[in-house]
């Protein structure tokens, strides 16, 4: 069949001045772009292979490299751009579905860059955090309980399950196989050094990350990778996937190829077998059979344990939400539509989905109508990236948040979304063991650790600022946020003021 | 320990079930669910009908039922036994990784989805009459057996049976196969079970139910595995 050309996006640029031949971007680039010319003792690079991961940018050692936009052009044209073009070439060279990695990359409204946060004047002033005592501490799961007292008078204790966090923020599921041993490592021991919790994803939990257990939260998907009793009894919360952001209606396949040995240990499959886990539990098909693997997971772990439900922010989240919340489950969990995958179909990915914040706004202003708001915790995910985002986020109404690509950016990753090639250059998204090792587990969970403790500084100097000094008080606080940019109806489904509209 | 559970919530009946830590025999069971759920070693005898996802995430203890048993019936099962001295509803074994499950009656449907094997874990059900649609649906190992006992004319098997299976095998007792497969599926015409685990899998059940081996073993089953030359998969292209 006929193979149309498709131009390279980017160039490699090489300061020939500069380049001493080191070899380093060579053996550095799992894409394979440079090659060593012995003829003529120069560099050469292939730049049709070329992802832009700038692997060998950060560490020529001249610094000769720089990856640029091709400025090649077709004619131009604001409906048919060069990438629109591309994927139609690609499609009619293959028959193939479009495979891409990481979130949305498509300019949808981010509505965090139109809210804006208080700051308190004159009368209840602020408050500095670095002299006053500021509460991040928080805890998730079920808060209504009926008090009930012993024969004797004493309180009993009827408090389900809580997942305790001294920071607003927790790692988001992401499976060992979709990234590596290293990036769970580092996952895991950031998520202990700062109080809070790392997600399994579906594929399992390795034998040596067990002992990070009170950190962890397992996932149960739909194809029930890895889960065990001794899985689910050595984590601190069990989290059911319904959905995941970037590919709602999807499900996860990993192919055969990248299950190692050491993943098939981890997700209890043999090696070499594909592992398909479709979107739909295929026994769950009410909010009555969601109560029913609930319950199950309750029984099984009996009764310490919060039960996580997951779903992708759709257009109906509301109403599912409300569901989920009369499920039994102890906490639900939201991705938005930008959240990252290690692989989804380009189509899925680009187009399905709504953006977390407004989903995240109609899910407490529902669950607050129908007076069940208190009966579950809200986590939300789906590309919160900064500490900002963080605190409007639980202005909206949450009680805290999930962080996944922001927590590999600070691993190294440098979103060249091309994780599903599974040759990931910086260590992250892939099982070579070459690469793997790219990645250092000491260092990885200390930039971990620093990310997230400098949100939680932000964190605490924006409350001080509102003067409010716990999470407690912000949350749901939607007077702390005012529009900016938004339409009326924008304004109506987030629930807040426009700029300038003072009380 | 003898418990009488009529009436019982089923939270109260499994932690009395859980604290007892010796072989049980529940009486008057009606519509418990989760009975036996994860539990490791002991036998639990139950008299009545057990409710939904009974055995879930059982790993080693061995359940006997002398009734039909309801849907979810050893939910993501990782060892031991369930026995069913009748019929069980739907989505039986689900994603069942180790032990075995022995049906005497029909199955409903979705029996044995998403079922696989991992070394020594291999799972098994025998069902003693019919499997409704979707057996061994995504189906990655194990062993599912229907041996057609009493199919009253009707298939042994319903529609889609093995839809999007990539591992394992299903064996169907019977001398014509009438429903049709998916395209990853191929089937053979087999003398017997076939393989000794599959001999000794039918052997076990006609022991468990007092059935004499003889029709069973010398039988013409169908015996269906994936199809290597149309696995299952959908072609991507990187983008
Ligand atoms: S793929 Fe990465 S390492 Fe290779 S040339 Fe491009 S930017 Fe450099
Ligand atoms: S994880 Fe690796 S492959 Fe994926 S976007 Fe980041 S740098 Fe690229």
């Amino acid at each position: 069949m006929m193979q149309l050309y498709i131009r390279p996006d980017y160039e490699v640029i090489r300061n020939e001045a500069r380049c001493i031949a080191c070899r380093i971007c060579e053996r550095q680039c799992a894409n394979e772009v440079h090659s060593f010319d012995p003829e003529t003792g120069l560099m050469r690079s292939d730049e049709s292979k070329c992802v832009n991961c700038h692997r060998c940018v950060s560490l020529c050692p001249t610094h000769a490299l720089k990856i640029v936009k091709t400025d090649d052009t077709y004619r131009e044209n604001a409906n048919w751009e060069a990438q629109t073009i591309h994927e139609v070439y690609r499609q009619a060279n293959t028959g193939g579905v479009l495979l891409s990695s990481m979130g949305n990359p498509k300019p949808y409204p981010v509505f965090w860059d139109k809210l804006l946060i208080n700051a308190s004047q004159v009368t209840n002033p602020p408050i500095d955090p670095l002299r006053e005592p500021m509460e991040t501490q928080l805890y998730l799961g079920k808060r209504t309980v009926k008090a009930e007292r012993e024969e004797n008078g004493l309180l009993k204790d009827t408090l389900p399950p809580q997942l305790k966090l001294s920071v607003p923020i927790l790692f988001s599921a992401m499976s060992y196989g979709s990234i590596s041993y290293n990036a769970h490592e580092s996952l895991a021991r950031a998520a202990e050094a700062l109080g809070t919790y790392y997600n399994t994803g579906e594929g399992g939990l390795h034998k040596d990350f067990y002992k990070y257990g009170k950190n962890t939260i397992v996932q149960v998907a739909s194809g029930r990778f890895g889960v065990h009793k001794e899985y689910l009894e050595t984590a601190a919360a069990i989290e059911i996937k319904m959905g995941q952001g970037a590919k709602p209606g999807i499900g996860g396949h990993l192919p055969g190829g990248k299950i190692s040995e050491d993943v098939s240990k981890t997700r209890m499959i043999p090696q070499g077998v594909d592992a398909i886990s479709p979107a739909p539990h295929h026994d769950i098909y009410s909010i009555e059979d969601l109560k029913q693997l609930v319950d199950s997971l309750k029984e099984a772990t009996e009764y310490k344990k919060p039960i996580i439900v997951k779903i992708a922010a759709v257009h109906n989240a509301a109403a599912i939400a409300s569901g989920i919340a009369r499920s039994g489950a102890d906490i639900i969990a939201i991705d938005g539509f930008r959240g990252g995958t290690g692989a989804a179909p380009t189509r899925i990915r680009d187009n399905v989905g709504i953006p977390i914040e407004m989903a995240l706004a109609q899910i407490d202003t529902r669950l607050r109508e129908e007076g069940i708001r208190d009966n579950v915790s809200i986590l939300v995910g789906g590309s919160v990236r900064s500490s900002a985002d963080v605190v409007k986020a639980i202005a909206l109404g949450a009680d805290a948040c999930y962080i996944g690509t922001a927590a590999l950016l600070a691993l190294g990753c440098h979103l060249c979304r091309s994780c599903h090639t599974g040759k990931c250059n910086w260590g992250i998204a892939t099982q070579r063991p070459d690469l793997v090792k790219r990645l250092n587990p000491d260092l990885g969970y200390e930039r971990l650790v620093n990310l997230v403790s400098a949100w939680k500084h932000e964190i605490e100097e924006m409350m001080g600022g509102m003067g409010i000094n716990s999470l407690e008080a912000l949350r749901g606080n939607r007077l702390m946020l005012r529009g900016i940019g938004l339409t009326d109806t924008e304004l109506r489904l987030l629930g807040v003021r426009y700029a300038g509209d003072s009380l | 320990m003898k418990i009488y559970a009529n009436g019982m919530h089923y939270a109260a009946l499994n932690a009395a079930v859980r604290q007892s830590k010796e072989d049980t025999e529940i009486f008057g069971c009606v519509g418990q669910r989760y009975l036996g759920a994860g539990l490791e070693d002991r036998k639990i005898v139950i008299h009545g009908t057990p409710g939904n996802a009974l055995g879930a995430y059982l790993n080693g203890a061995e359940l006997t039922v002398d009734g039909n048993v309801q849907e979810a019936t050893g939910d993501t099962m990782n060892g031991g036994v369930i026995e069913v001295h009748g019929s069980a509803g739907d989505a039986t074994g689900y994603a069942m990784r180790g032990g075995k499950i022995f049906i005497e009656g029909d199955v409903g449907y979705r029996c044995g989805i998403h079922m696989k094997a991992y070394l020594s874990h291999r799972p098994a059900i025998v069902i003693g009459g019919r499997a409704g649609s979707f057996l061994g649906e995504y189906q990655a190992g194990g062993t599912l057996i229907v041996l057609g006992g009493h199919t009253e004319h009707k298939p042994i098997v319903g529609n889609f049976c093995g839809t999007g299976m990539h591992g394992g095998e299903i064996l169907l007792r019977c001398d014509a196969l009438d429903a049709a497969l998916p395209a990853q599926v191929k089937a053979e015409r087999i003398q017997g079970p076939g393989s000794e685990e599959a001999v000794s899998l039918v052997k076990e059940w006609c022991a468990r139910f007092g059935k004499d081996e003889t029709p069973y073993l010398t039988a013409t089953y169908y015996r269906l595995t994936p199809n290597a030359e149309n696995p299952y998969r959908q072609m991507y292209t990187p983008n």
